[in-house]
């Protein structure tokens, strides 16, 4: 189900970026053209991010930056980026991140599904890794496929 | 006993963990009524316990008793021994 979401056009990769802010940006671009999200949503995850912390980066590697529905989305979206060379979120425990999934849901509760089966690809460490390894998008989505 | 996890936005890394504390009760037999919410509306006396990463936990105002702190929040047995040592304390 998850490929209902994360396609050829929403799903990246990237050799590396200058900071967490460009990495959210590329993430975001696709989102952005299918017009899921406005550009308000990215400054709103900017904003939060610098008042309280990189709350969204969920475990070592792996980041899912997300704001509130009010806050910019249009409509139910998602988005990968994998930075293969890293990159520091300010994060601690879980620096540097390679896996960054854009959520943009569009009200609190259409979006449970989805969230469910990320959080059971998430635990998942050996698709994780593969993902994290992949030389392309269509190495990613091969994995996708299967959630 | 009402439990609730905090993330800064209160609908998605919140909602995560939200959906592994339930797993974890029902494994553990525990009766608990689990929400999540963002940072800024959690406060102390909306819930016995609150569940938060390590980022948020400093800023949060909730007092040291009635915080579990996760360092990963997909790490369902991380959660799990995190919560059994708090009831076991409680």
């Amino acid at each position: 189900m998850l490929n209902q979401w994360l396609t050829n056009q929403t799903v990246k990769t990237i050799d590396s970026v200058q900071d967490w802010k460009e990495a959210i940006k590329i993430c975001a671009a696709p989102l952005l053209n299918n017009n899921s999200i406005s550009s308000n949503y990215i400054d709103a995850i900017f904003q939060l991010h610098e008042s309280i912390g990189p709350y969204y980066v969920l475990a070592p590697g792996i980041a899912m930056p997300h704001a509130r529905p009010e806050q910019g989305v249009n409509k139910l979206g998602l988005s990968m980026l994998l930075v293969k060379n890293g990159v520091n979120f300010n994060s601690e425990e879980n620096d540097p991140v390679y896996l960054i999934t854009l959520l943009a849901a569009s009200d609190s509760t259409s979006h449970i599904e989805l969230l469910t089966q990320l959080a059971t690809l998430f635990a998942e460490t050996e698709d994780i890794q593969t993902i994290i390894n992949a030389k392309n998008s269509d190495e990613i989505l091969t994995v996708i496929n299967r959630y | 006993m009402k439990i609730m996890a905090v993330c800064g936005s209160g609908l998605g890394s919140s909602f995560m963990v939200e959906m592994n504390i339930k797993k974890v009760l029902k494994k553990l037999n525990i009766e608990a009524e689990v929400t999540h919410a963002d940072l800024a509306s959690a406060t102390p006396e909306q819930a016995d316990l609150f569940v938060m990463t390590k980022d948020l936990a400093a800023s949060s105002g909730i007092p040291q008793d009635k915080l579990v702190v996760l360092n990963n929040i997909i790490d369902i047995n991380d959660l799990e021994e995190k919560l059994v040592e708090h009831f076991n304390k409680a």
